[in-house]
């Protein structure tokens, strides 16, 4: 259990954050400039806001009022910065090791050198120095030295920030791991909605230095209103899911929840597990009568909870589909037309082919996401 | 009397240090202590040795401060610069002050490219290649 209390005055903007989290990974989420890096740099203790509070797991780190702030080397705390920042006179190994010198546990360390190589997939790199690594190997090592110093709660800044879009596929799977196998709480702060949607298991949504909303990602994603204050973000909805089939003469896999069942570009995993869906809102055509003779393979029915106007023109409906929450971006002309109003019954239909890797990825635990309270400020 | 030159060098490698790694050791449980013995010392190596070559040059010509203070005694306190000086004023000592001058080059010479060997190596290693 990890509890944020921060009141902080920047030049720019006045920070008042208030959240409670718990296990997996919390996502920090929000426009860049939100404050968000201010938060994680207060939980490690690099800064000393006016006003704050910080327990990890009972343990009170910083407590203006009671005149506690434990110094950073003595938190636990792991931190992944947004560059890397290796000991460029060590070696791989060493930096690794770095944090092993002064954890409390060094006799019998509960994190090993091999399993977090392995994790990672850096063995190949332990004898080399960070200068001649790529910029995913060096985040990648990291990572790997951040959790070898036990750490309570692993903070990451932007990790993948400063890499393109093939390294960021290459480290997004050792991220997911990371968060079902390592145990470590993890508070990733990101701008990215897709990272966030596919990392999350609790999302904490930041804009002009407030708390927006705090929630399991499923429920946080799935709200319309959220997007427009947020920033320009793409909405989209996550989805839990299952996969029930796999049809080899199509090449295609059946996904099945409480939504009902999609079929998309088929999968190499097996039967039954547990995978999270971000079904992007431009990707949902609306129908208000079954459609008939399309291409799409996808018709989900659900009922009209919400209409959010946005600019352009457009407006995002969101829909109850089963147990889920799903956006749908349409014109406001086919608002108007169709007669989209909430209550009202529609059809949901999804390329199939829109469904690409990027947007499927495991569940994870979900580890006490039915006790976390969803609010708004 | 090389002192300054060596403050300087070594000063002007500890600002080339990234503070930031400072911050990253602190969070992997280095105190301040520790912090200055594994990251801050190995990094500004190269500069306290191209301070201590600076200094070390600087003293092969050091003449005012020795012969104030200790004065001229051969065996004891006679330096090179000294001694070239004496010999310089004995009648008939030119050569062998010309001889001595060649050892004061070659010496100094020496130290520069040692220690440029030695810099480039400690910086090879830092730059982390």
């Amino acid at each position: 259990m990890l509890e944020v209390d921060i009141e902080y005055r920047l030049t720019a903007l006045d920070l008042d954050i208030h959240f409670r989290t718990g296990r997996g990974l919390t996502a920090l989420f929000g426009r860049s400039g939100a404050g968000k890096t201010s938060i994680i740099n207060t939980i490690a203790g690099l800064v000393r806001p006016e006003r704050a509070r910080i327990v990890i797991d009972g343990s009170v780190l910083t407590d203006t009022d009671r005149g506690i702030f434990t110094p950073t080397h003595r938190r636990r705390v792991g931190y992944v910065f947004q560059e890397g920042r290796l000991f460029p006179h060590l070696t791989v190994r060493q930096n690794l090791l770095f944090g092993r010198w002064f954890a409390p546990d060094r006799g019998s360390p509960a994190v090993h050198l091999g399993d977090v190589v392995d994790l990672l997939g850096i063995g190949p790199l332990l004898n080399r120095r960070p200068g001649r690594l790529s910029g995913g190997e060096k985040q990648r090592v990291a990572i790997g030295r951040a959790l070898l110093a036990s750490p309570r709660v692993l903070l990451m800044d932007e990790p993948l920030a400063s890499l393109d879009g093939r390294l960021k596929d290459e480290i997004l799977p050792y991220l997911e791991r990371l968060r079902d196998e390592a145990g470590v709480p993890i508070v990733y702060v990101s701008h990215s909605v897709a990272e966030a949607a596919r990392l999350a298991t609790t999302i904490v949504l930041i804009s002009d230095g407030q708390v927006r909303a705090v929630g399991p990602v499923q429920q946080v994603m799935g709200r319309a209103e959220l997007y427009p204050l947020a920033g320009r973000f793409e909405a989209g909805a996550v989805l839990a899911a299952l996969v029930a089939a796999h049809d080899t003469r199509w090449s295609l896999t059946e996904l099945a929840g409480s939504f009902g069942s999609l079929l998309v570009p088929r999968l190499d995993v097996p039967i039954g597990t547990a995978l999270r869906l971000r079904i992007r809102a431009r990707d949902v055509i609306l129908a208000v009568s079954p459609p008939a003779g399309i291409s799409a393979l996808n018709v989900l029915t659900g009922r009209i909870e919400k209409l959010v106007p946005i600019e352009e023109g457009a407006v995002d409906v969101q829909l109850r589909v089963g147990n889920e929450r799903l956006l749908a971006r349409v014109t406001r002309r086919s608002g108007e037309t169709l007669g989209l109003v909430p209550e009202r019954e529609v059809f949901a239909v999804i390329k199939t082919v829109a469904i690409d890797r990027r947007s499927l990825s495991r569940w994870g635990s979900a580890a006490g996401q039915s006790d976390m309270e969803v609010f708004d400020s | 009397m090389g002192f300054p030159l060596m403050v300087r060098a070594v000063r002007l490698s500890l600002d080339a240090v990234d503070r930031r790694l400072e911050e990253a050791a602190g969070t992997l449980g280095a105190g301040n202590i520790n912090v200055f013995l594994v990251i801050i010392l190995p990094l500004i190596a190269p500069g306290i040795v191209a301070g201590m070559v600076l200094s070390f040059v600087r003293s092969l010509g050091e003449f005012g401060a020795t012969i104030t203070f200790v004065s001229n005694i051969p065996g004891e306190t006679r330096t090179l610069p000294l001694a070239i000086y004496t010999l310089a004023q004995t009648p008939g000592g030119d050569l062998r002050a010309l001889r001595l001058t060649i050892v004061a080059i070659i010496l100094s010479m020496l130290a520069l490219l040692a220690s440029e060997i030695l810099a480039r190596q400690i910086g090879r290693r830092l730059s982390g290649d």
